[in-house]
């Protein structure tokens, strides 16, 4: 039961009760009005092809985001750049509208060499930051569009031993930029005992390159044990690992959304055999938290920089050549010491002669 | 191979003839066989895929043996291979196979060399073989032959189609080695997926003309198993070296909280094809087309770049003996005409040194006789000075004589005088 529904069944709403004041009321407007606004929230999905990114996102909001679809063949992918594909959608749900856009990126790690393939994904990013610092510094502020992303699943393929040197150098590169939530693709082909030391060997990895993941808020104390409980158990999942479809399968008498093999059937919402719940469970209860992190700590830090800066744009590599500028002084400064005590080696050798 | 085409040419030439009992030559397969089964046979299988997809645990489950593996970390920065050779008997026939892994293959960021080592490495086998062959003294059966009989390429379950990766390696690959392809990991990919995933993958090698291994349908025995088959590549496996049980049976399986994969069933994956293709069926057709198909070919390569030619310019058969002996004779010849160019070269050297020693000889006689000379007028001269100085002497000499006898006469007189005054003075007194 959410809290304004709890309120208004409980006491503090009839202005006869003692001691009313009526600001008990206030979660109401707040529900009143966020309904009226309604919610925008920015998705981002990166992840190898094949890994089942638009199947997942297609299984979570329980819609078909990407009709057209034309799949590339290898030759294609070969020289294949990253695009950025934003879909815009607009779901509703009891009243409650949610602006949903996804941000797909096709190409990511397809080409032979997939050295600098993500600089589309962060220019992508900085760009919302951006037009967002824009717009906020703008002299009209009725209507600031967010488009800036506030939640990036990475999907880590479930058929290697853990982090690929591509998945840790895209998840440092934007780690400071927005939230990352790994997820990893395809569980079903694992056991639950792979799963397992998948999961400990990624969460290992990430802590030992220093990757900051998206960390669940704790529950607060007043809140009830129910949610306490569901906020550990989410906790201890992390990284998620789903299966996703949209297909009605029959299975023990019951249509489920699953997949369908010889041996079994795979059901996408069933705890025991996927993640796929907690993984939505996540995104909707902090769908809230996730837009908070993104405006109090990502915005925030990009703001600081940009206007340290100046006017000046691209800070990644300013930054980049300042410590390039400093190795490379030291070097010379290295060089110019030897070539001196060089010099003082044969001036103390004529003066010996 | 050699043997087969004598064959061939004798059919023109003989004429068949009807037995009129047994003979008894029809045991000459049998004896080859048991021939090649008291030698024991070699079989070579290279696995290349992504690390992680499986390669180590489906030679474990095809050969029903524990190889000694141990996993990779995907931080190689290139891509390597790892042999390791094994001796496997069942019932009375040895088997020597060597599996070649690849490791770090598809981690690095750019993936453009991965190829290269892998060719580099099925190219350094088919040299030492061929080193071999060329021996003066050879023992090719007793050479253990390195070659790669077989490729399994292990192909991700990815359901879209190949990889960038895949394709360009398989490409690089088809004319060097027997190339399987195989959908590892294949229990992630329903029935349906499956069909439509192994149709991409076939006609993705068929239009970029990538030459997989056919099962060969000449030999009407094994022809209708091999065509079957070749419908079904490329094979989706699944491998297990954990046992299930099932309907009390322990099989190959893997559990899942929504079923259980068992690895030798038909329906539920490829694995048994796999098997009876590579191993039961086709090993021996695979050891023979590495080396009647993909060995010529690099053989011949090496030698045309060598210089040899099978035809020599007026389009006359020339056999390796005859080139051989050509190209000796030309090596001899420029070898001789180096001798004598650097001989040339030498005397010239030496006649140069030699006038220029000359010269400086003549050069130092010249300044001896020059020195010599001024030598003999500085001593004529010394001597006039010497001759002049003595006249001087002799002259001065003879005037002092002459000076001191005036003066000894002047005091003879005036010393008479004197006396004599003396002798008056002193007569005085």
């Amino acid at each position: 039961m959410s809290q304004a529904e709890k309120l208004k069944q409980g006491q503090f709403t009839n202005p006869e009760t003692p001691g009313y004041v009526g600001f008990a009321n206030l979660p109401n407007q707040v529900h009143r009005k966020s309904v009226k606004k309604g919610f925008e929230f920015t998705l981002m999905v990166v992840g190898e092809s094949g890994l089942g990114k638009s199947t997942l996102i297609n299984s979570l909001f329980l819609t078909d985001l990407y009709p057209e679809r034309v799949i590339p063949g290898a030759a294609e992918k070969i020289e294949r750049t990253v695009q950025i594909e934003a879909s815009t959608v607009e779901i509703e749900e009891r009243g409650v509208k949610l602006r949903l856009t996804v941000v797909d990126t096709p190409g990511y790690g397809d080409a032979i060499n997939s050295q600098d393939c993500f600089n589309t994904i962060i220019s992508y990013i900085d760009d919302q930051f951006e037009r967002y610092l824009h717009d906020e510094s703008g002299l009209n502020r009725r209507h600031i569009v967010d488009n800036r992303v506030h939640c990036c699943f990475y999907f880590i393929s479930p058929l290697g031993h853990g982090l690929k040197p591509l998945d840790v150098q895209f998840m440092k590169a934007i780690h400071n930029k927005v939230n990352v939530v790994p997820v990893i693709a395809k569980a079903d082909t694992l056991t639950l005992r792979e799963r397992e030391r998948l999961k400990r060997r990624i969460l290992d990895e990430i802590d030992e390159h220093g990757i900051k993941i998206y960390h669940l808020p704790d529950a607060e104390s007043d809140e009830d044990e129910d949610f306490k409980e569901q906020t550990r158990i989410l906790k201890a999942s992390i990284p998620f690992a789903v299966v996703g479809s949209n297909q009605q399968i029959e299975a023990k008498g019951k249509k489920v959304r699953g997949r369908l093999y010889p041996w079994g059937v795979v059901e996408v919402e069933n705890p025991e055999h996927n993640d796929f719940l907690k993984l939505r469970t996540m995104l909707i209860t902090h769908m809230q938290d996730l837009q908070e992190v993104t405006q109090d700590l990502h915005y925030e830090n990009f703001r600081s920089e940009r206007l340290k800066r100046g006017g000046r744009k691209g800070p990644e590599p300013e930054e980049m050549d300042k410590d390039i500028i400093l190795q490379e002084k030291e070097a010379e400064l290295r060089r110019m010491q030897e070539m001196i005590a060089k010099m003082q080696a044969q001036m103390q050798k004529q003066g010996d002669e | 191979m050699a043997s087969s085409d004598v064959v061939r040419q004798m059919d023109k030439n003989a004429r068949p003839l009807a037995l009129s009992g047994h003979v008894g030559f029809d045991s000459l397969p049998d004896q080859l066989v048991n021939k090649s089964t008291s030698q024991g046979f070699c079989f070579n299988i290279l696995c290349i895929g992504e690390t992680g997809i499986g390669k180590s645990t489906l030679m474990d489950t095809l050969f029903n043996t524990n190889f000694e593996n141990f996993e990779s970390s995907h931080f190689e920065p290139k891509v390597k291979l790892r042999a390791q050779t094994y001796d496997l008997q069942e019932s009375n026939v040895r088997l020597k196979l060597t599996v070649v892994n690849t490791v770090g293959f598809g981690d690095q960021m750019n993936k453009q060399e991965s190829y290269q080592h892998i060719v580099d490495y099925i190219d350094t086998q088919f040299e030492s073989y061929l080193q071999e062959e060329l021996k003066i003294k050879r023992s090719l059966h007793n050479y253990h032959d390195s070659r790669i009989h077989a490729c399994l390429y292990f192909i991700a379950p990815s359901g879209h189609s190949l990889k960038s990766l895949d394709l360009v390696t398989m490409k690089k690959l088809d004319s060097k080695v027997n190339i399987i392809p195989v959908i590892a990991k294949a229990d992630t990919i329903s029935k349906s997926e499956l069909h439509k995933f192994k149709i991409k993958i076939m006609s993705e090698l068929v239009s970029n003309g990538v030459q997989i291994y056919q099962f060969p349908i000449d030999d009407e025995t094994v022809a209708k198993i091999n065509t079957a088959m070749n419908g079904h590549l490329p094979f989706a496996v699944v491998g297990s070296t954990e046992e299930v049980n099932i309907g009390n049976k322990m099989v190959k399986a893997r559990q899942y909280p929504w079923g259980v994969v068992q690895v030798e069933n038909e329906n539920h994956c490829d694995f048994v094809k796999l098997r009876e293709m590579l191993i039961c069926v086709n090993m021996e057709d695979l050891r023979e087309q590495t080396h009647t198909r993909h060995y010529e070919l690099y053989r011949r390569c090496k030698l045309e770049e060598m210089g040899f030619k099978d035809t020599d310019p007026e389009c006359k058969p020339v056999s390796l003996q005859q080139t051989y002996e050509a190209k000796r004779q030309e090596f001899l010849g420029e070898l001789q005409r180096r001798e004598e160019e650097m001989r040339q070269t030498f005397v010239q050297r030496v006649k140069e040194k030699e006038a220029e020693l000359k010269d400086a000889e003549r050069e130092l006689q010249g300044k001896f006789e020059q020195l010599k000379r001024l030598h003999a007028d500085e001593k004529s001269k010394l001597e006039e000075k010497r001759r002049s100085l003595e006249e001087e002497m002799s002259a001065f000499n003879k005037r002092k004589a002459a000076t001191e006898l005036l003066q000894a006469q002047s005091f003879n007189a005036s010393t008479n005088n004197k006396k004599d005054k003396d002798r008056k003075n002193s007569g005085f007194m």
